[in-house]
């Protein structure tokens, strides 16, 4: 286990610099944030001060390595719009889109296991039937789109849910979150239904194709002989083993969401981290745009080692030590 | 229940399994009756539906496959027009099954503790505790070493033997007086097969459990079983006291099948076979189904036979039995 980890610690390290430089000179090239940040008709002296001022005159691998150096300082730089460091602005919208993509991973598994569940027993019942049907749709239908329609119905033509914003929050361990009060819950239902529903979908078929499998298996047939009831042998003889499947994908897709979650709240006006990267990549601002896919790499690095151990959990074969990790 | 009884007692069984492309009637007539303490074989190759029988009793056809026709009745009571939740009384508590392959019978990601205790819990309300004493004295009792720390380990820390004992212990735990073994040493090694084989035979001794053997190897049951019934593409066609039937068989298919145990008599010469394959269960012959491979087929087996009863306990469905000289 502690192998394991100072391995996967090397290797993230590793990751993450390969990434840095990758971003680094990728957004180097994409444009010149001179262009858009200095006033045109500021004059050549002053045009120059600022540029200087942003480091902007000097090599890029030079400016890579200022950058380098400022990181293992624990400083990614400061955003060339805001002013701030870019650090803290993702801090601050960061709450809002991680309660978002809780809550639709969250809904993708409390609805998605039960009805993978139902059509993997019943694969040609009508109920069954009408799950994978419901399944198709999720995974073809655009995000946008579905929230458009979900906005029609439901905060236009029935007006049961609020159509944008986070409603009231409350400070829960520092940070300011909805979901711990009524209005906030009615604002963040509809986004996180909407950014589930391509999760839900995904799970729905996993937990079909395992529960068709493992339905097939001898040990289901020996728990059956054992006289369990079909709700042990399905709530833990069954479940168990679909799990494995499930906590793959949904670690990677949590980081999916959390990171490219830009459709859903731009839709629902939702203020997250994504609309931040694409206002920041529309600015060419720099640093913003680089601590952004910094940090998005890290979460994707730890959820996956998360993951990882939680298989461990559920199957006792895979053992952490044997992992190369 | 009275004390003459048999255990159990099937009668006409019929398991059909009703598929697009027709009925297979994977178990068709069957009739036994097993008896407190007694030892059943039940022969067959494969596809000659031992396997169903023994799910039949269980009540654990999968669909589309259903208990067709016939009565089940254990101990005097019936089974087939049993609810369904209390036929899962039943299964594991006063039934219980060991199946073939020790490799798949428990579940990978369970630890062994677990899938004892739920056994137990299932059908008598005790504590966790006490049903966990139960499990270690029941690996106790089917020869696993240090039972108590086995206890916490998964299945696949386990050899196969071990996992095969590990089934029959779960088998047991609840002192079924009734167990139906489907083919339960086929995947193991001799030596483990021998010694599962003698345990098996103790504990009937010792406890008057009634057993089920289901294999498609006539030497294993030779020396475990009290009687023997032969199946045939879904029927029995021969029945009778293990050493009767081995001795002298009088179905052209048991002679067949005793003629094709290699020995050392034999050494060197071509292994004997039965001429032919096992019909389709789809679209059976009319008559007879062992008809086509049958050395003494005549006109007479267009038609169904019917089973005989003949002197001491045995039956055979057959127009032309071998007579008992035949393999002396």
């Amino acid at each position: 286990m502690l192998a394991f980890t100072v391995r996967r610690l090397l290797q993230s390290v590793i990751v993450l610099f390969v990434m840095s430089i990758i971003v680094f000179l990728g957004i180097y090239a994409i444009g010149n944030p001179v262009d858009i940040l200095i006033n045109p008709e500021a004059d050549i002296a002053e045009q120059e001060a600022t540029i200087r001022r942003l480091g902007l005159d000097k090599p890029v691998w030079t400016q890579y390595f200022t950058f380098l150096t400022n990181v293992l300082q624990g400083d990614l730089g400061t955003s060339f719009v805001h002013n701030e460091p870019a650090l803290l602005i993702i801090l601050e919208r960061l709450p809002a889109t991680m309660e978002l993509a809780v809550g639709a991973v969250g809904l993708a598994i409390i609805i998605g296991i039960p009805a993978g569940i139902i059509a993997g027993l019943y694969p040609d019942s009508i109920i069954g039937r009408g799950i994978m049907a419901g399944s198709i749709l999720g995974f073809s239908l655009p995000t946008f789109w579905v929230g458009l329609m979900l906005i029609m119905l439901f905060s236009v033509m029935l007006g049961w849910l609020p159509a944008s914003g986070r409603g009231d929050t409350v400070g829960f361990l520092g940070v300011q979150v909805s979901f711990l009060t009524w209005d906030g819950l009615t604002h963040i239902f509809l986004p996180a239904f909407n950014l589930a529903l391509f999760k839900m979908s995904l799970v729905i078929r996993l937990a079909r194709a395992g529960t068709r499998e493992v339905m097939l298996q001898d040990y289901i047939k020996f728990a059956r002989a054992k006289g369990l009831s079909n709700v042990r042998v399905i709530g833990v003889h069954v479940l168990k083993n679909i799990l494995i499947p499930v906590v793959t994908v949904l670690g990677l897709e949590l980081g999916s969401v959390i990171a490219f979650a830009v459709v859903t709240e731009t839709v629902f006006a939702w203020p997250g981290i994504g609309k931040l990267l694409i206002d920041s990549i529309g600015n060419l601002d720099r640093p913003l745009v680089v601590a952004y896919l910094l940090m998005t790499v890290t979460m994707f690095i730890i959820i996956n080692f998360v993951v990882d151990i939680l298989y461990s959990l559920l199957d006792p074969r895979v053992r952490l030590g044997d992992m190369k990790a | 229940m009275t004390g003459n009884e048999p255990t159990l007692c099937v009668e006409n069984l019929q398991t059909y399994f009703y598929t697009k492309s027709g009925v297979i009637k994977a178990v068709d007539d069957v009739s036994f009756t097993v008896d407190k303490g007694e030892v059943l074989g039940l022969v067959g190759e494969s596809g000659s539906g031992k396997s169903v029988t023994g799910f039949s009793i269980l009540g654990l056809v999968d669909p589309p496959g259903r208990i067709a026709g016939g009565r089940i009745r254990f101990k005097g009571h019936s089974l087939t027009t049993l609810p369904e939740k209390e036929w899962r009384n039943l299964r594991g508590s006063r039934i219980s099954m060991v199946f073939q392959d020790p490799m798949m019978t428990l579940n990978p990601v369970l630890r062994i503790d677990t899938q004892m205790i739920e056994a137990v819990t299932a059908h008598e309300n005790i504590s966790r505790q006490e049903a966990r004493t139960r499990a270690r004295d029941a690996l106790g009792q089917v020869g696993i070493p240090s039972p108590d720390e086995r206890l916490k380990a998964y299945p696949h820390q386990f050899s196969g033997g071990m996992r095969q004992r590990v089934a029959f212990s779960i088998a047991l735990i609840n002192k079924p007086d009734l167990i139906i073994a489907d083919e339960p040493t086929t995947a193991l090694d001799v030596t483990i097969q021998a010694q599962i084989l003698h345990e098996a035979q103790k504990l009937c001794r010792d406890t008057g459990t009634a057993l089920i053997w289901i294999t498609h190897d006539l030497t294993v049951i030779a020396g475990l079983s009290d009687r023997v019934c032969v199946m045939y593409a879904g029927r029995i066609v021969e029945a009778g006291g293990i050493n009767q039937v081995l001795d002298t068989p009088h179905h052209p298919y048991t002679y067949g099948l005793i003629g094709s145990v290699p020995s050392r008599n034999k050494r060197g010469a071509p292994l004997a076979q039965i001429a032919g394959m096992t019909p389709s269960l789809l679209n059976l012959p009319p008559g007879c189904a062992f008809r086509q491979r049958c050395p003494r087929a005549s006109r007479a087996c267009l038609t169904e036979p019917e089973i005989h009863e003949l002197k001491d306990g045995r039956a055979v469905r057959c127009f032309h039995p071998y007579e008992e000289e035949a393999t002396a």
